[in-house]
């Protein structure tokens, strides 16, 4: 067992055990703290398979903005000093048959199936070849992801004003 | 690499199975919501998987391009989140059902 493997155990408990935690504890406050803990644990997940830059993208728009957002949610529509902060769950049966045959028919097929891989690619930066793809040849998208953004925000700001 | 490719893909399968199993069961917006960006983690997730076994740098840009479109949705998905809440005085999705015939 190599130092990548423990790596990668490490980091995927943490994924899979605060991604359980995230919709199973009956606190929103502390569900957003567990996102926080799955998206730091995908971010480690991405350092191991080579992926440097989108491993700090995840950690600075994610960690960084999406669950500080969510938290400001979170403030913004339960009234803290009630107990309305903590939230129900229903239809317990019927979602655990079909998420239960969903994930069995999931994990057999990922298991099963040839993927195609090349053994002899080595784990290179990728910055530099993602940097020279987004203003050459994925220009048009990159521009039109800034459009989207640039929507996103106008719409965001008029739907929450009052 | 000396973790074999379906390690990474059966993480991420469960990742995403958590996120269907809090997006049934769980009634308040925000957690449906959390569990929205689980099911978006673990897709990213597969495709770093496949660019980084196949060697094409072009998934993970890709996965640049999805953590976009997630951010821009978590900003107007929280904003009708609140405009929600200053209507109804509830986050119950249960409860939110003006649009229900």
């Amino acid at each position: 067992m190599s130092i990548y493997d423990i790596i990668f155990y490490l980091f995927a408990a943490i994924t899979l055990i605060s991604a359980f935690f995230v919709v199973t504890i009956r606190n929103i406050v502390y569900s957003a703290f567990f996102l926080l803990f799955t998206f730091f644990g995908v971010a480690g997940i991405y350092v191991i398979l080579g992926a440097d830059f989108v491993a700090m993208v995840q950690l600075i728009i994610y960690v960084g903005g999406i669950v500080i957002l969510m938290l400001f949610g979170v403030m913004l529509t339960n009234k803290i000093t009630s107990v309305a902060i903590k939230t129900g769950t229903s239809q317990i049966v019927p979602a655990a048959i079909g998420v239960g045959m969903f994930a069995g028919i999931l994990t057999a097929t990922l298991v099963n199936s040839h993927w195609r891989k090349v053994d002899t690619a080595p784990l290179l930066p990728t910055t530099q070849s993602l940097g020279l793809m987004l203003i050459s040849e994925y220009g048009i998208i990159f521009e039109l992801l800034g459009i989207i953004l640039l929507i996103a925000l106008i719409g965001a700001a008029s739907l929450a004003r009052k | 690499m000396h973790v074999p490719i379906e390690y990474f893909l059966v993480l991420s399968a469960f990742m995403f199975i958590t996120g269907v199993a809090g997006v049934l069961t769980r009634r308040n917006a925000i957690v449906i919501f959390m569990s929205v960006e689980l099911m978006l983690n673990s897709a990213n997730l597969t495709l770093v998987t496949f660019s980084s076994y196949i060697g094409n740098p072009v998934g993970q840009l890709f996965v640049f391009f999805v953590m976009t479109v997630a951010a821009a949705e978590a900003a107007v998905g929280l904003a009708i989140i609140i405009a929600l809440f200053r209507n109804k005085q509830t986050m119950n999705v249960d409860e939110i059902n003006i649009l229900k015939w």
